[in-house]
């Protein structure tokens, strides 16, 4: 297959450009009830907003079955979201609540739903490439077709570890999808003034990884590329690469307000937004707007819910800050009187 | 039973590896150079009955090495990650520190990392700044990783087997100076030493040295110089250093009312420090002597050897402290 193969939105079935409109609007209805928790102070660490990236997450995702994996970066909402974890147990995690997927104890950039394959969300930038490396290593010793997907930003390819963990992927010919989610910005610094050379293809391309790129904003393009590429990762095609790009909407944090970018560019991404675009395409394969809305208020109502709730849930008691660290040799509480 | 030979610190090493991974099909080891034997040999011939899947000859990527290890933990496989020299894990102290110990709490306890992280340490035939290092004290201040440093041949068996066996990311450090100390060994190859128990390495009713690793023998030695001088050491071989057996420690400081800490790595914010002040916590009412620590000076090793000995813990060394405690 060329690398520069067309995946146009035009082909797409309705009901399942209407799943994946569903699954987008989930998760901008999610980060827009975080950012407002967050804003008024009931979230309490940064919160990283994938609003504008939810066509990545939602067109990836789709093409995974619940044994698949996936590893994530700190602004991993959207990819919990579309692999399938609970937004309430998420939303309890952002506020530090009894419940959340981590028992409160991880917060935005831990969380992890092992039971859909969401390996873990992670602080630190390329952290989770050899993470998604060793899993689908793991996969492959163990002779289990799992396929893992390992999401990360344009910040991260200037690491280490990207390169370590391409390399890694490419010798043992493991069934890693990596997934580049060029947002544009690595924290607040415009990526291409830090990247040097072609960029993340000619890097993957170089250490003998099949790359590909897709407009990350359009939904239907990135579920169609990936819809291909999963099947032959799971045939034993090795690792693929993959550039989706996109624009963050938001600043770095969601108390950032992304002044060093250029306002008027910034505002006119907007019209690019991802959302927008699906809903236009649901509209000419004739889905009506009262269709639409509904979607859109049940994904803004659940989420509304799910903030009530986990704004109304109990902390974890305290004995949790010394649980599972460690079997031998674990710290001993005791109770302050 | 299961009768005992005498073989190597690292023909003892080889034997706990290879029986775990025939117990357990889910244990496998990665690192650079496995194939041919390990750079210190501690895995020669594994690849032939393993094959290259299990024993795994990695890309010079300390980083991905550990890491790829942390994901594949993650989900069920057992890996015994060779980091070569310890010096060089310090290229992958993200993915042992920020990952590995921190995944299972991060994650509220869904996630397990059962790996073991073999960090060959310490002074060694000229090797320099960069191949000498013993830098345990760094991994005991990390909650979530177990520090084992065994000296024997026995407990390099069976504390490597129980740290492959143990749920917990252990931190594994060897000596490369021991790798050709023979002693007696079991051959069960169920013989298990626990993570945490020190070892009485010697008794005696004078003082007590604390220390681990290589530094028990340079002890011992010690030990014997002293005797003639009718002072008694008594010896505990820490064995593991977190968790560290506090008990052993405080029941022989209690008899000997003196304690002395030796350890090869840096005395500054040496773990002899966290020893140290712990006794003093807790017992400095049985002292008779100050307590004192013994550890390298803060200097980076040489190459040159007068200059490397200089920073050599030696038998003399811990006799003049121990003339100097008992006096009191």
């Amino acid at each position: 297959m060329p690398n520069d193969a067309v995946h146009s939105s035009h082909n797409i079935d309705r009901d399942r450009l209407v799943d994946l409109y569903r699954t987008m609007r989930r998760i901008r209805a999610f980060e827009e009830a975080a950012e407002k928790a967050s804003l008024a102070g009931l979230v309490g660490g940064a919160v990283h907003l994938s609003i504008g990236q939810e066509a990545v997450a939602a067109g990836v995702c789709a093409n995974l079955r619940r044994t698949d994996q996936i590893t994530t970066t700190h602004r991993g909402h959207g990819h919990c979201i579309a692999k399938g974890t609970d937004p309430g147990a998420m939303m309890l995690e952002l506020f530090g609540k009894e419940g959340g997927t981590c028992g409160g104890k991880g917060g935005s950039m831990h969380i992890a739903d092992f039971d859909v394959g969401m390996l873990g969300a992670n602080g630190v930038v390329a952290a989770g490439i050899p993470i998604a490396v060793g899993a689908a290593h793991g996969a492959k010793l163990l002779g289990e077709d799992r396929v893992v997907v390992c999401f990360f930003g344009d910040g991260a390819i200037n690491r280490g570890p990207f390169m370590e963990g391409l390399n890694w992927a490419t010798v043992f010919q493991l069934p890693v999808l990596f997934v580049c989610e060029h947002n544009g910005f690595a924290s607040t610094t415009h990526s291409d003034a830090v990247t040097g050379g072609g960029g993340a293809n000619a890097r993957a391309e170089s250490l003998g990884l099949e790359a590909f790129e897709v407009d990350g904003n359009d939904v239907a393009a990135v579920d169609g590329l990936v819809g291909d590429l999963i099947p032959r990762i799971r045939g034993g095609g090795g690792p693929m690469f993959l550039s989706a790009r996109t624009y963050r909407l938001k600043g770095h944090t969601s108390v950032d307000p992304a002044l060093y970018r250029d306002q008027e560019h910034a505002a006119s991404q907007w019209d690019g937004d991802p959302l927008v675009r699906a809903a236009d395409e649901l509209r000419r394969l004739g889905l009506g707007d009262s269709d639409l809305t509904a979607i859109d208020s049940a994904a803004v109502g659940e989420m509304v819910r799910v903030a009530e709730a986990a704004d109304a849930a109990d902390t974890p008691a305290l004995e949790h800050a010394f649980a599972d660290i460690q079997d031998i040799g674990a710290p001993v509480w005791e109770a302050q009187s | 039973m299961s009768g005992m030979s005498v073989i190597s610190y690292q023909e003892a090493a080889l034997q706990a590896v290879a029986e775990e991974m025939r117990r357990d099909p889910r244990v496998w080891a990665l690192g650079e150079d496995l194939g041919r034997g390990g750079v210190f040999g501690q895995y020669r011939g594994l690849v032939d009955e393993f094959g290259p899947e299990r024993i795994a000859d990695t890309p010079i990527s300390e980083a991905t090495i550990m890491g790829a290890s942390v994901g594949a933990a993650l989900v069920g496989t057992r890996p015994v990650v060779e980091m070569r020299f310890a010096d060089f894990a310090l290229c992958a102290v993200d993915e042992m520190v920020n990952q590995a110990a921190k995944a299972r709490f991060m994650f509220g306890g869904q996630a397990r990392v059962p790996m073991v992280i073999r960090q060959p340490s310490g002074m060694w035939r000229s090797s320099a700044a960069q191949h000498s290092q013993s830098l345990e004290a760094w991994y005991t201040h990390i909650p979530g990783l177990v520090v084992a440093a065994p000296y024997t041949p026995a407990d390099n068996k069976g504390l490597l087997k129980s740290a492959i066996r143990c749920d917990d990311p252990v931190i594994y450090i060897e000596h490369k100076d021991n790798w050709a100390l023979e002693g007696e060994v079991p051959d069960d190859d169920d013989y298990l030493v626990p993570l945490g128990p020190a070892r009485l390495a010697r008794e005696g009713a004078d003082l007590t040295v604390v220390t681990w690793s290589k530094m028990v023998g340079v002890a011992e030695q010690a030990a014997e110089q002293a005797a003639e001088m009718g002072i008694e050491i008594e010896i505990v071989d820490l064995r593991t250093l977190w968790p560290w057996d506090q008990e052993m420690v405080f029941a022989s400081v209690a008899k000997t009312k003196r304690l002395m800490v030796v350890h090869e790595a840096v005395q500054v914010g040496g773990f002899g420090a966290e020893i140290a002040a712990t006794v003093a916590e807790h017992m400095a009412h049985v002292l008779v002597a100050p307590i004192r620590r013994l550890g390298a000076p803060r200097a980076p090793i040489s190459y040159a050897k007068p200059l490397e000995d200089l920073l050599r813990i030696t038998p003399d060394k811990i006799l003049n402290i121990a003339q100097e405690q008992t006096r009191a």
